[in-house]
C-alpha cells in the first residue's frame, strides 16, 4: 500500500511502466527547468503590462473592452481541458485501451480550439471598438501578453494534434509516453498562467 | 501459487492507487471551480470597495494556482524534490523582477509628475 516516491513533476508513471519511468526522470526535470524560465518570461511581460496600465493615451480603457462572460467561458473551458488532460494522464499511467487515451486527448484539443476561438473572437470585438495594438502603450502591452499566452496554447494544440498522430502510427510507446507526460506538464503550465491572466489582466482591470 | 497472489495484491494496490489519483484530480477541479466562480462573482455582481475586492482576487488567484500545482502538476513538500526548489528559485526571481519593475516604474512616474 505504500505510495511509491514521486521521481519528477506531474504524474509520475510508476514501477509497473519497467524501466520507462527511469527515462522519465531526467527528461521531465528538463522539461520542467524549461518552464521554470518560461515562467520567467511571462512575469516580464506582466511587468510591463502592470506598468503601462495608465499609458491608454486617451484611448479605450480595460472597461471598454474586456467582456467579463467570454473571459470566464474561457476560463472554465481551460480548467476542463486541464481536467481532461488529467484524465489522459490516468489513462497513460494506469494502461487504460489506446482508444480512451486518445479519446481524452482529442478532447483536449477541442477544449484548446474552442479556447482559441472565443479569444479571437474577443480580438476581434476589441479591434472593432477601437482597441488596436497600435492605439497605445496599454494596448501593445496588452497584445503582447494575452496573445503570447494564446500562441502558447495554439502550440500546444498542434503538439497535442502531432502526439495523436504518432499514437495512431506507432501505438503507446516509450517516445509516446514521455511526450503526454511532457505536454501535460506544459498544458497545466499553461493554465496556470491563465489563472494570472484572469485575474490580474481582466478581474482587476474590471474592478 | 505465491506468485499469483502478489499479483493481484498488486493489481489491487494499482487499483487502489488509480482511484487515488482520480479523486486527487477530481479536488483539483473542484476546488479550482470554487476559486474561479467567488472572483468572477465579486467583479460582476458585487459592487464592492477596489481594494478589498483587488485583495480578495490576488489571495484567490494565489490559491488557485497553489492547488493547480499540488493536484494537476503533483508537486509536494513530500520528497527529496529539485523540482520544488526551482520553482521556489523561480518565484524568488518572479518576485524580485515584478516588484523591483513595478516599484521603479511608479517612483519614475510619480518624479516626472506624470499623470496617474
Amino acid at each position: 500500500m505504500s505510495r511509491e516516491a514521486m521521481r519528477h513533476p506531474g504524474l509520475n508513471l510508476g514501477s509497473h511502466h519497467g524501466s520507462d519511468q527511469d527515462s522519465a526522470e531526467r527528461l521531465m526535470f528538463g522539461f520542467w527547468v524549461f518552464l521554470m524560465s518560461d515562467a520567467v518570461l511571462f512575469g516580464m511581460v506582466f511587468a510591463t503590462y502592470l506598468t503601462s496600465l495608465d499609458a491608454t493615451a486617451g484611448g479605450p480603457g480595460p472597461r471598454d473592452l474586456y467582456d467579463i462572460k467570454s473571459i470566464f467561458v474561457e476560463t472554465l473551458l481551460l480548467l476542463a481541458s486541464s481536467f481532461t488532460f488529467g484524465m489522459a494522464s490516468l489513462a497513460l499511467k494506469y494502461r487504460h485501451p489506446t482508444q480512451r487515451l486518445v479519446g481524452w486527448l482529442v478532447l483536449t484539443v477541442l477544449l484548446g480550439v474552442a479556447f482559441l476561438g472565443f479569444e479571437l473572437h474577443d480580438v476581434a470585438s476589441m479591434f472593432a471598438q477601437g482597441g488596436l495594438p497600435t492605439r497605445s502603450g496599454f494596448l501593445s502591452a496588452f497584445f503582447d501578453l494575452v496573445p503570447l499566452h494564446g500562441l502558447h496554447v495554439a502550440g500546444g494544440c498542434l503538439w497535442l494534434v502531432c502526439l495523436i498522430a504518432q499514437l495512431a502510427r506507432y501505438g503507446v510507446d516509450r517516445e509516446t509516453k514521455l511526450g503526454i507526460m511532457r505536454l501535460a506538464l506544459f498544458w497545466h503550465f499553461l493554465d496556470i498562467i491563465w489563472i494570472a491572466i484572469f485575474s490580474v489582466v481582466y478581474l482587476a482591470g474590471l474592478t | 501459487m505465491i506468485k499469483s497472489t502478489q499479483s493481484s495484491s498488486d493489481r489491487d494496490d494499482l487499483r487502489e492507487q488509480e482511484r487515488r489519483d482520480f479523486r486527487s484530480y477530481l479536488w483539483g477541479v473542484g476546488l479550482a471551480l470554487v476559486l474561479t466562480v467567488v472572483p468572477f462573482a465579486l467583479v460582476h455582481w458585487l459592487h464592492l470597495p477596489r481594494l478589498p475586492v483587488l485583495t480578495a482576487i490576488g489571495a484567490l488567484a494565489l490559491v488557485q494556482i497553489l492547488v493547480h500545482f499540488r493536484f494537476f502538476l503533483h508537486i509536494g513538500f513530500r520528497h527529496n524534490r529539485e523540482d520544488l526548489q526551482l520553482l521556489l528559485f523561480s518565484a524568488l526571481l518572479l518576485v524580485i523582477m515584478l516588484a523591483g519593475t513595478i516599484w521603479i516604474m511608479a517612483s519614475l512616474a510619480l518624479r516626472m509628475a506624470l499623470p496617474t
